[in-house]
């Protein structure tokens, strides 16, 4: 290691990085399927997937394997470079967000932080500007599949993200305050005083802002109770009717990508991200190793939660109508996100 | 290193544009739009203005341009038959975006000291350490030029209003 210039380091550590957390993301896309399709099969009482593999663990794999292997149709009169490009778009954004999350806590290793790809001081704009261009993967592939129904449900479903996007953003505005950044390491640092009273759910007073967070971030995937678009054409699908095989894979991980990275920024804002909730009342004990990989086991155990959570209102809760939807977020959840910015700035200001 | 940053994302830019002009489909122009803007918020990134180049991703090509896209896409507009052009055009048109580019290059050579070199984080050095990006926009725009910036918002409520009166359906 010692031969290597800093700039090496840097970049060889950096590579080896990304290419584990994309390993780790495709593997927790293909395991939140399954994950999904039990839940929902139990609260609908009866098994998952129970057959392939011991408890149904390989049945996801084993369908993208069927799918990848399926026909590769490309219908007549589609509009094909838009036709083509569009899956990569919604793909490429959806896995792009991680790159700016922080699994664990930080550990530096020859000035390298081994936890987080990248910490860019205004990380948190980076995802949403992420998700704002994901937004072009729905809206093209609706147009460009030559098909009526499919157009309808990208107009929809883009309206829909666009419009709840808004609360989306400004729901995180009280957090930025309370953290005086919008680096999310420092977001996450600045949770980490007292264990579970200091996250700001809870201690911090924006719970209202984290309500309204789950909601947007439910409408922003296009999950449950907000998923019209997949299944409200339900006779045609939605924007990824025309699509076969390889293509459909992408929208299909692009939609799971999409869950993961809002649950890993609702545990980093919301929840403390990778900090323990029992704070500093628990000493540290244990080696080195150890205490490296604590905060990334309360990390991937808080992501999980807000998965289940997301699976649980998918299983019990029904649909959304269109012009219900649209009234909910820009009559209701828009000024209740500008009564939080402004009910915490004002706190803030005479607070000190 | 810097240079060819700067040149290759210019150069997406131009080209962008460009391809902008020349397409003959009207999705293929909105999309190279945002081709155009994502290369200038790349820019913006290069000189320190990393908040500005988040706010130029965020709410031009995430937001402004999908609307666009939407048009475009609820229009079905199909492309367009290429036409031989105007004669006004070509004789007043290629002089003319020649004589400005030579102006302005003329005005950008002969006062370069002046304006100075772009070269990464200078907009960070100039301010001093310890003031981000962020705090610097938001003085400038919550506490120096407080008034015009309150003045726009009604401006741009008044435009909403405007669009949504002229759009309802007729009682």
């Amino acid at each position: 290691m010692s031969s290597l210039t800093p700039i090496e380091i840097f970049v060889l550590l950096s590579l080896i990085k990304v290419a584990l957390v994309i390993a780790i993301m495709l593997g927790a896309v293909t395991y939140t399927v399954l994950l999904e399709r039990k839940v929902v099969g139990r609260i609908q009482n009866r098994w998952g997937p129970s057959r392939v593999g011991p408890f149904g663990l390989l049945q996801t794999a084993i369908d993208g394997a069927k799918l990848f292997l399926k026909e590769d149709m490309i219908p007549s009169h589609v509009y094909k470079p838009l036709y083509l490009i569009a899956p990569l778009i919604a793909l490429v954004c959806a896995l792009l967000s991680i790159s700016v999350v922080p699994f664990g806590a930080p550990l530096y290793f020859h000035g390298v932080n081994l936890f987080q790809i990248t910490d860019i001081n205004i990380g948190l704009l980076v995802i949403l500007g992420v998700t704002s261009i994901g937004v072009y993967g729905i809206a093209i592939s609706g147009w460009a599949s030559n098909n009526k129904y499919s157009l309808l449900g990208s107009v929809r479903s883009t309206s829909q993200m666009v419009s709840y996007e808004l609360a989306l953003g400004l729901s995180l505005v009280g957090v930025v305050l309370r953290a005086r950044s919008l680096s999310l390491r420092e977001i996450v640092a600045s949770q980490s005083a007292h264990g579970l009273l200091t996250w700001n759910a809870f201690g911090g007073f924006q719970f209202i802002a984290f309500f309204v967070y789950l909601i947007a971030a439910y409408a922003e995937t296009n999950r449950s109770p907000f998923d019209l678009v997949e299944a409200e054409s339900e006779l045609t699908g939605g924007y990824h009717t025309e699509y076969s095989s390889i293509k459909f894979a992408m929208f299909f991980m692009a939609e799971y990508a999409n869950m993961i990275t809002v649950s890993c920024v609702a545990t980093l804002l919301f929840f403390g991200g990778a900090g323990s909730p029992f704070g500093h009342l628990i000493p540290a004990f244990g080696g080195r190793f150890l205490q490296a990989a604590l905060p990334v086991f309360w990390f991937v155990s808080k992501v999980f939660f807000f998965l289940f959570l997301y699976i649980w209102v998918r299983g019990t809760l029904p649909r959304f109508r269109y012009d219900q939807l649209m009234a909910f977020g820009w009559k209701f959840l828009l000024p209740v996100a500008m009564a939080n910015i402004v009910i915490t700035s004002l706190v803030y200001a005479f607070h000190g | 290193m810097q240079l060819a940053f700067f040149l290759i994302f210019a150069g997406l830019a131009v080209a962008g544009a460009l391809s902008f002009l020349l397409q003959r489909h009207p999705i293929n122009s909105a999309l190279s739009l945002v081709v155009v803007m994502l290369s200038l918020a790349v820019l913006y990134w290069s000189l320190g203005a990393e908040f500005l180049a988040a706010a130029q991703v965020i709410v031009y090509s995430g937001a402004v341009m999908v609307l666009f896209v939407f048009v475009i896409m609820l229009l079905n507009a199909g492309e367009e038959l290429r036409t031989r052009g105007s004669k006004a055009a070509y004789i007043a048109g290629f002089p003319g975006a020649a004589a400005i580019f030579c102006l302005l290059t003329f005005v950008f050579l002969s006062r370069r000291t002046p304006l100075g070199y772009a070269h990464p984080g200078v907009l960070n050095a100039a301010a001093g350490e310890g003031s981000s990006n962020i705090a610097q926009i938001s003085t400038l725009l919550f506490r120096d030029l407080l008034l015009p910036f309150e003045v726009t918002s009604i401006l741009i409520l008044v435009a909403i209003l405007g669009a949504v009166v002229l759009a309802r359906k007729e009682q």
